[in-house]
């Protein structure tokens, strides 16, 4: 029982937090700017390698620069945004989503170039877990790591619920046509987006290289199950890609315990296509996903 | 004269691995350039389509399944055949979706796929792959063997554009045109759209898996890599929108260009730099090329031979 908790529960539940952070991006954009943006991987791998500088630079730790980070990785992102989506505003979408795919591996090798691509890691050194009640192993990166994604899911949910602009953005994202009419500079609307969908891919891209290191190929990784947590949660809906998350991070590491017999349930070689099982899953029974989210 | 000799060689290899690219990118026109459907997982039905082939027509060994030592045709169609299926599987489930959604799932099936390569090792023998993968005209001496091999991808090519420009011309081409234009107009003029789409997923998927099985033949060797994303599914949309997505002929062009670019900025770079700027060029050369796709894109969406419109049949009125 403990095994479960301390080697499937737990890292499910650390490895959800991050998703969930990416698929906010991912629903937000798909939501607002209407695409699929291949590129958020590479932004959370950017946010990463930020981060990786920044921390040998100051020789901080991580979560003090977090926040230079995900400034950085928000600039980044207004700036693709106004030379390599902004001028298919009125074009088909596909369009758009061809560029992102470009934008993809022109971002990524950009991080190679730049970089390398060997293993960095952000904390040097092995961090003793504390053992609680004598069975229950918590690590401090790992709490570090789930609280910080709490506090950053509790300020996107202030920001949509209690500001102008959060409210603008959710306006948009439920019709854009109405936003328009009703007067809100879409424009803006698709600025602050970007703002958000970027810092928290950034912080995403940040706590999964406190947890393992950092890599060119990381956000590349990831951006299968954020896609699935975006769908599973409903387009457009920032409270069920947050859950989405969630669901993929556990589902992901519980794929592997012993459920029937001795072995592992699913070899853990495929737990990556766990989220992949679970999102075609969502496309055929409800696409519109737990939380009703936009269908195109 | 040794020069001339290795230039000639080199030609060849070009137009050989040029073909089998034009290959995918005729497949990728049928899905992406007559129909706009976003396949993003070419190299997942890519790498199928080679193990099918390669797994088919090699002799017995120890480390992967195999042994049935069939003929290479007969890997090539089961190749068509089991892609194909692949394709409509994932088209039953995705294909009433938004082209994103497609996206998004293709890519999945891809990844899905290169971890069941990897991971079936009594099958495929993991990352370690399929190798003395049986090479037509092998026998015949150098450089006939050689020259056989691009006489072969380069008539499969040929029979392909021919095929898909009587299709394209067809009344199912139309068809696909009007899909991509306005399905709704589509709908209502009584076509079922999801069957005229699955339609050309399944074929463009069953080409791809064609090209596969021709790269496995080609190379003699067949690993896991053959499902990496970049050279197999961006080159082949960079191929494409370059040479003029919708236009066979474009598709063709594209795709012998870039490669020749491609490969030829590889040499260049690996010859001339030092080692270590040489990797580093390896992303640089990335770089460029989606920057010469995004330019295109914003540019010249229409790429260098852009999709002619079907003329009305009579009466001389050019239609939409």
């Amino acid at each position: 029982m403990m095994d479960f908790i301390n080697f499937h529960l737990m890292p499910g539940v650390i490895l959800g937090s991050i998703y969930a952070l990416g698929a906010i991006g991912i629903s937000l954009t798909f939501g607002i700017l209407r695409f699929a943006n291949f590129a958020h991987g590479e932004t959370m791998t950017l946010g990463a390698y930020f981060a990786f500088t920044l921390v040998q630079l100051t020789g901080w730790h991580p979560l003090a620069v977090l926040p230079l980070a995900m400034i950085l990785t928000a600039v980044v992102a207004l700036g693709v945004d106004r030379v390599f989506y902004k001028p298919f505003r009125a074009a088909p979408a596909i369009m758009v989503v061809i560029a992102s795919f470009g934008m993809m591996l022109m971002i990524r090798s950009v991080i190679q170039f730049s970089w390398g691509v060997q293993l960095k890691s952000l904390v040097p050194g092995i961090q003793r877990p504390y053992i609680l009640f004598d069975a229950l192993r918590v690590s401090p990166k790992h709490m570090l790591i789930v609280g910080s994604a709490l506090g950053l899911m509790l300020a996107v949910h202030l920001l949509l619920s209690r500001t102008k602009i959060g409210k603008a953005m959710r306006a948009m994202s439920d019709s854009p046509e109405l936003a328009r009419l009703s007067g809100i500079d879409t424009e803006m609307v698709i600025r602050a987006t970007w703002v958000v969908g970027a810092s928290l891919a950034a912080a995403a891209g940040v706590f999964l290289a406190i947890d393992t290191h950092v890599e060119t190929m990381m956000g590349f990784k990831l951006l299968l199950p954020v896609f699935a947590a975006a769908i599973l949660g409903g387009i457009g809906r920032p409270y069920g890609a947050m859950a989405g998350g969630l669901i993929i991070g556990i589902a992901e590491e519980l794929s592997s315990y012993a459920w029937l017999g001795d072995g592992p349930l699913l070899a853990p070689g495929y737990k990556a296509g766990v989220a992949f099982s679970l999102m075609i899953a969502m496309l055929i029974w409800r696409p519109s996903g737990l939380f009703r989210g936009k269908v195109f | 004269m040794d020069q001339a000799y290795g230039i000639f060689l080199y030609v060849v290899s070009l137009l050989t691995m040029g073909g089998i690219y034009a290959i995918l990118a005729l497949g990728l026109n049928i899905q992406f350039g007559f129909t706009g459907l976003f396949n993003a997982g070419i190299a997942g039905f890519f790498a199928v389509g080679a193990y099918v082939s390669a797994i088919l027509t090699t002799a017995p060994s120890a480390r992967h399944l195999g042994g049935y030592e069939l003929p290479v045709a007969v890997g090539l169609v089961a190749a068509m055949v089991v892609t194909g299926a692949i394709g409509w599987l994932v088209g039953r489930i995705c294909i009433r979706l938004r082209a994103d959604y497609l996206a998004i799932a293709t890519i999945g099936i891809a990844e899905t796929l290169r971890l069941i390569l990897k991971n079936e090792t009594w099958a495929t023998n993991g990352a370690r792959g399929v190798s003395e993968v049986p090479k037509p005209f092998e026998h015949l001496p150098e450089p006939w063997n050689q020259v056989g091999l691009m006489l072969l991808v380069l008539s499969i090519v040929a029979v392909l554009y021919v095929l898909l420009e009587r299709a394209r011309t067809a009344p199912w081409g139309r068809v696909m045109s009007a899909i991509r234009e306005n399905e709704l107009a589509a709908r209502a003029a009584g076509k079922n759209v999801e069957k005229f789409r699955i339609q050309a997923f399944v074929t463009g998927c069953a080409v791809m898996g064609l090209a596969g099985g021709l790269t496995a033949h080609y190379l003699k060797f067949i690993d896991p890599n053959a499902a990496e994303p970049l050279t197999a599914t961006f080159l082949v949309f960079v191929m494409l929108i370059i040479g003029g997505s919708g236009n066979n002929k474009g598709a063709i062009l594209g795709a012998i260009l870039m490669w020749t670019v491609w490969s030829a900025t590889e040499i260049a770079t690996s010859r001339l730099l030092p080692d270590e700027w040489a990797i580093r060029s390896a992303y640089v050369r990335v770089f460029l090329i989606g920057l010469v796709l995004q330019i295109v894109l914003q540019r010249f969406p229409g790429g260098i031979l852009p999709e002619r419109r079907l003329r009305v049949a009579k009466g001389g009125k050019s239609g939409p």
